[in-house]
């Protein structure tokens, strides 16, 4: 704490203090105002959260300032930090997801009898946890690192990306624990409440200017596209926020809110939000992440730089409009769907275009896909993401969409794509970046990274198969009619048809939870091994095996 | 600067950038790319033709296929009741024995039943209809308010203790809490009622069961009857068979006598058409009792 502290100048650190001392006193205001309320607990996360980081920093006020020659160095503080939270999120969404997988399967494991407990509160937390605690995290993390090496140039300051980082993880704890006390929205991916989400839009503008900051501040003429991912990924999701969330609270001491919209306009402006959350979020910054870690690790040239560029304004461009594609067959006017599904069918060839580039790259690496486990969690996560955006487009088209929705296909759909892409580019990506940022050869072990592989891809496709085969089963039976007219099957016997597959599905997703078990602990052995050796302790006893990677800086 | 290396794997040439190591090639956009962008444009365009897309100032455009798909889906609903009414209209205008005794037209009753219980009815009274504590077991035949096709059409129609004006009503009188009988009298008849079933006593019931037989004349005979066969009327049970809608221990049925039972079944004639509670009737009214 006290080392980190130290990076800060002391101006910064009174910064820090005072920004501190606000949050804490809007805390207090919450609690006060909201006693009786849910906002009342969230309060008290708020202020608990700031005091505990205003003594961090009080501790460290008084180390010496860092000196002038930090300045021709990068800044990966925060890059440091952001890798530790993303593989606490990592582990905790992903432990939420199996548990409430395994309460699909075994209704009974409710073992508590408290509302907490209860499925409707948990799911939540899996879905944040795993899309804004790990993969908010791991892009705030990487987006820092692959900014300043494209750019080469430092941070603009010490204060702003520590701003950026613990403003979206308080937004993050915020979030998680308001679901457990009942506190939604009731928008999928949109949950928390007016307050949480005006904070994160602070934060996002804030990042957005770090971002913007730094670019201005760079010693290569050209930007890099990894770079245009980001930017559109920070941007994006701001308008998207804003928007979606646009609602008037019951009072300044109630958690409760309404939406501006309502009815069918409601749903649109949510699934508007939703798919470009995908787009934007889950799929625009992770492209990001891919352009740098990938041919970093695999030591080879982009493909093509034109196709990147094309793919990327074809991402930009179509994703736009295919939101209304949640919403066939509802109250929708079918325009829109008809919009929503062609522009979705057209947006199949950027994605495929991202996804041939990146895999055209590892051309002249292919044996290194083979021999280093690193690169083969991009390579497989390339796959994925052509697979799934395959799947995607496919599922827009009407017809097949009256079969596919509202079934588990809809959930083996998103699971393809965040186990197999945005998780496994997230882990290649972090293998890659976990040595460069602890100053080592290797991760501390070569081998867990191939067990977390095989644990992670197998996970995937047990996850992937169960659903698929759930969902088109439920889809079928939902619209199979006996000789006289009638639906053949009730609901119940649908649900009852899918047990064996929802337990096929916990049993995936523990496999998949034991493989970022498995990371986190490499990540943390990785990490003690470089303090020691740091220490001037470099023994026998650290393994140390020459891998197949180039050093990062 | 932007001079491009030549790449030895690809033999292509670089754009001449570098960030970090990384570089990028001059790779022009392979034909298939446009291919692909033009037939999925294409594809596009024929929706866009065919279908009602894009949105005009007042209206939009409708598609040459004058596709809509609230026309659609009410044609289709027409059209699948007209194909229903085959054998529908059959079970609309035949009575209960008829249709019984027509094994075609039953078989589509029961199959068409099966799904609208488990759907409506299976939440209290289970998917095999045997019910369970306060909800009772269809498949059993101990019928509360009794079990001919046109009596069990009514229950289901108007429920019980519901919000109809012409609801079935029923009460089990709270006889210890409203201080009607003393504790050792409900332990009297409690022995009492048990002993009509032949339960085998529980400790100490033998000596009482002839003090609840004057206990249960005086008390409960008005419902349940001086036999104890019960009163299909006012849906008193009968205390002498072996269904026990809240449990046979001397606990369940203490509780019983002492607080009261007063049960709830709504009235689907508010939700369902008369054609869904009339196949349910004669699917409740088919039920075989399912072996213990």
């Amino acid at each position: 704490m006290v080392r980190l502290v130290s990076g800060m100048t002391v101006t910064e650190r009174q910064i820090a203090l005072v920004v501190l001392l606000a949050l804490s006193l809007i805390g207090l205001a919450m609690a006060a105002g909201g006693r009786g309320d849910p906002m009342g607990a969230q309060g008290f996360v708020v202020l608990v959260f700031s005091v505990g980081l205003a003594f961090a920093v009080m501790a460290g006020y008084y180390a010496p300032e860092p000196d002038e020659s930090r300045l021709t160095r990068y800044y990966d503080d925060p890059t440091k930090v952001g890798i530790v939270l993303t593989v606490i999120w990592a582990v905790v969404g992903m432990a939420v997801g199996v548990w409430v997988a395994s309460l699909l399967a075994w209704p009974e494991l409710t073992f508590v009898d408290q509302a907490w407990a209860s499925f409707g509160r948990l799911r939540p937390v899996h879905t944040s946890g795993v899309i804004f605690g790990f993969g908010g995290n791991a892009l705030i993390a990487t987006s820092f690192h692959v900014l300043q090496r494209t750019s080469r140039a430092r941070l603009p300051d010490q204060f702003t990306p520590w701003f950026v980082l613990i403003g979206y993880n308080l937004f993050c704890i915020v979030a998680a624990s308001g679901y457990l006390m009942g506190i939604t929205q009731s928008k999928e991916y949109a949950e928390p409440e007016w307050y949480a989400d005006i904070w994160l839009v602070i934060v996002w503008v804030v990042y957005f200017l770090l971002y913007l900051r730094t670019l201005a501040r760079r010693k290569e003429p050209h930007i890099y596209v990894a770079n245009w991912y980001y930017m559109a990924f920070i941007l994006v999701v701001a308008v998207l926020h804003i928007v979606n969330n646009l609602a008037v609270p019951v009072s300044w001491g109630h958690a409760k809110s309404y939406s501006l919209f309502s009815g069918v306009q409601d749903a649109m402006t949510e699934w508007w939000y939703g798919h470009n959350a995908v787009a934007f979020f889950l799929t625009s910054g992770f492209l990001g992440m891919m352009y740098y870690y990938l041919p970093k690790r695999a030591g080879r040239p982009i493909f093509s730089y034109r196709l990147s560029i094309i793919s990327f304004w074809g991402i930009t461009f179509f994703y736009m409009w295919a939101g209304s594609h949640h919403l066939h067959y509802t109250a929708l006017p079918q325009w829109v769907q008809t919009l929503g599904m062609s522009f979705s069918i057209m947006l199949l060839v950027p994605s495929w275009a991202s996804a041939g580039n990146a895999l055209a790259t590892l051309n002249g690496a292919w044996h290194k896909v083979r021999d280093d486990a690193v690169l083969r969690f991009m390579m497989v996560a390339a796959v994925f993401y052509g697979l799934s955006t395959f799947e995607g487009s496919f599922m827009a088209i009407r017809p097949v969409n009256s079969l596919s929705h509202y079934t588990d296909w809809t959930v083996g759909h998103v699971h393809a794509g965040a186990l197999g892409w945005v998780a496994m580019i997230t882990f290649g990506s972090l293998y890659a970046l976990v040595p460069w940022m602890w100053k080592r050869e290797t991760m501390y072990s070569p081998k867990l990274i191939e067990v977390h592989f095989w644990l992670a891809l197998a996970g995937t496709i047990v996850y992937v198969f169960a659903m698929w085969n759930s969902g088109i089963i439920q889809g079928l039976m939902w619209r199979t009619y006996n000789d006289g007219g009638t639906l053949a099957y009730s609901f119940l016997d649908s649900v009852e048809a899918m047990h064996p597959y929802y337990i096929a599905r916990a049993f995936g997703g523990l496999l998949f939870l034991s493989g970022a078990v498995v990371c986190a602990s490499n990540v943390w052995l990785t990490i003690r091994a470089a303090q020691r050796e740091r220490r001037g302790e470099t023994g026998t006893d650290v393994p140390i095996v020459a891998g197949a990677m180039q050093a990062g800086e | 600067m932007d001079v491009g290396k030549q790449d030895t794997v690809t033999g292509r040439i670089t754009t001449g950038h570098e960030w970090n190591g990384i570089e990028e090639l001059e790779t022009p956009i392979p034909r298939v790319v446009f291919l692909f962008l033009g037939a999925a444009f294409v594809f596009a365009l024929i929706c866009w033709v065919l279908y009602p897309t894009w949105p005009l100032i007042w209206t939009y455009s409708k598609g040459l296929l004058g596709f809509d798909q609230r026309a659609t889906v009410t044609r289709q609903v027409e059209q699948a009741a007209a194909d229903r009414s085959v054998w529908t209209t059959q079970v609309m205008d035949k009575s209960y024995t008829e249709i019984e005794a027509d094994p075609a037209l039953m078989h589509l009753v029961t199959e068409t039943g099966r799904t609208l219980f488990i759907d409506k009815c299976a939440a209290c009274h289970g998917v095999n209809a045997t019910g369970g504590t306060g909800f009772p077991d269809l498949a059993a035949k101990a019928w509360l308010w009794g079990g001919e096709p046109e009596t069990i059409e009514e229950t289901i129609r108007i429920g019980i203790n519901s919000t109809n004006a012409d609801t079935r009503t029923s009460q089990m009188l709270a006889f210890g809490r409203d201080g009607m009988l003393q504790s050792g009298q409900i332990a009297d008849v409690v022995a009492y009622v048990r002993s009509l079933s032949g339960l085998a006593p529980a400790e100490g019931d033998a000596a009482r069961i002839e003090a609840g037989k004057q206990v249960f004349a005086d008390n409960c005979t008005a419902c349940h009857g001086e036999d104890a066969k019960g009163n299909k009327d006012v849906g008193a049970p009968d205390l002498t068979d072996a269904n026990w809608l809240y449990g046979s221990d001397v606990q369940a049925v203490f509780t019983t006598v002492y607080s009261g039972r007063q049960g709830h079944m709504p009235n689907w004639g508010a939700k369902l058409p008369p054609l869904d509670i009339k196949i349910l009737t004669l699917y409740v009214h088919s039920l075989k009792k399912v072996a213990p």
